[in-house]
């Protein structure tokens, strides 16, 4: 994928680009051989076909990280109450181990796919795809993704989903983006969640949080927001009715969507946001 | 942790080429690393040396370049470096920047043991 968009190619080493990668023997005999391959280009070619399995079925995929406990769950409860009579809505539920998420979103009627990864501290391309032959895209508008409960590992992997929403919950502290800039980077939204034990947390300062974002080149909208509540909910489900309707209009003129952090060095990508 | 997942995709493509190239064993592979691609270097290798065994990279040096992050500024137009979770322009600090470098993980190239006779085919 990246030999042919040219993503990887940048100032610093344009310089290596021999049309289909240069061959040489070195001085003790030995084939060199250039290249410039993403390390995770079988990862990224599996991720280009999901992304076109839910193109070809007009889904929207949503991509949802943050650390463990940041409420990514609660979010997808609280969404799915919101959005069920209007959207159809399917999940894949990825943790070390349980069913539990799972189980908490097919009791709100809609169908659950859990991924079990074991030890892996992330989900990739392939995980993705294997859950994607148990579930049926035919029916659905809108796939949530819940990554493993991670700032660090998820961030590199490109799932084959349109867009990433990163949680930061007001107990884990206004400088997470600070600290985690490879996930923070990588946000089409930051949602700032747990607003209602705002009144119990003073330490965390949402324009602090809003600067730290920005520090990272990142302009991507942040929405605070309670689940327990539905305090600023609205303003979420706004923005995933208007990518819901982006992506049907996206679909129906063959185009696609990546997440920022995927097309930031891409040359010709279209990016609804 | 996900060092092992990136190695493993590494090794993957790294003996491919050596097939392709019918070399014998590959004697060094050269990695380019950027801090905003989410690998530690120093992962990177202890992970390698558990994906590499039995392939025939057993025995390649793994070189790791790591690379400058560096920004565009949309608003000046000035290319500077920049930090980690930093990422504004060294000039007139605005944060509508563009990354230019520093998210690489990228294979740039292997050294390969090759027949001397196929080597010279294949540069053909």
């Amino acid at each position: 994928m990246c030999d042919t968009c040219g993503c990887n190619v940048t100032s610093g080493n344009e310089h290596l680009v021999r049309g289909h990668g240069k061959h040489a023997v070195t001085a003790d005999g030995k084939l060199a051989v250039e290249l410039l391959k993403n390390l995770l280009s079988e990862n990224d070619h599996q991720a280009a076909h999901n992304r076109a399995h839910f193109d070809q079925h007009g889904v929207l995929a949503i991509n949802l990280m943050s650390s463990p406990g940041a409420g990514k769950t609660a979010l997808l409860e609280a969404t799915i109450d919101v959005l069920k009579d209007e959207f159809r809505i399917g999940v894949i539920e990825g943790d070390l181990e349980t069913e539990n998420d799972a189980q908490r979103l097919r009791a709100k009627g809609v169908p659950a796919i859990q991924i079990t990864t074991g030890s892996a501290c992330h989900l990739d391309a392939h995980m993705v795809h294997d859950a994607l032959h148990k579930l049926d895209l035919a029916p659905l508008d809108v796939l949530f993704i819940e990554n493993v409960g991670n700032l660090v590992c998820p961030a590199s992997f490109d799932l084959g989903h349109h867009y990433n929403v990163v949680l930061l919950s007001v107990t884990e502290g206004d400088d997470k983006p600070a600290k985690y800039p490879v996930m923070f980077r990588a946000a089409d939204v930051m949602l700032i969640t747990k607003t209602d034990l705002s009144p119990f947390i003073e330490e965390f300062d949402r324009e602090q949080a809003k600067s730290n974002l920005r520090d990272l080149a990142n302009r991507a909208p942040i929405y605070s927001i309670s689940s327990k509540t539905g305090e600023g909910m609205q303003t979420w489900v706004d923005w995933l009715r208007e990518r819901i309707t982006t992506q049907r209009q996206r679909v129906a003129i063959g185009e696609t969507a990546r997440p920022r952090i995927q097309s930031d060095r891409a040359q010709s990508v279209e990016h609804g946001s | 942790m996900h060092e092992l997942s990136i190695c493993q995709g590494l090794i993957g493509q790294v003996e491919r080429i050596a097939l392709q190239h019918n070399a014998r064993a590959v004697d060094k592979i050269v990695v380019h690393i950027g801090p905003l691609s989410g690998v530690e270097i120093p992962l990177l290798h202890q992970a390698y040396s558990l994906a590499r065994a039995g392939t025939r990279a057993e025995n390649a040096a793994l070189v790791t370049e790591p690379q400058p992050i560096r920004v565009v500024c949309e608003t000046c137009g000035a290319e500077t470096t920049a930090k980690m979770n930093r990422l504004l322009c060294g000039i007139c600090g605005e944060y509508r920047t563009r990354l230019v470098s520093g998210d690489e993980m990228i294979l740039a190239s292997v050294e390969l043991n090759v027949d001397t006779s196929e080597m010279i085919q294949d540069v053909v």
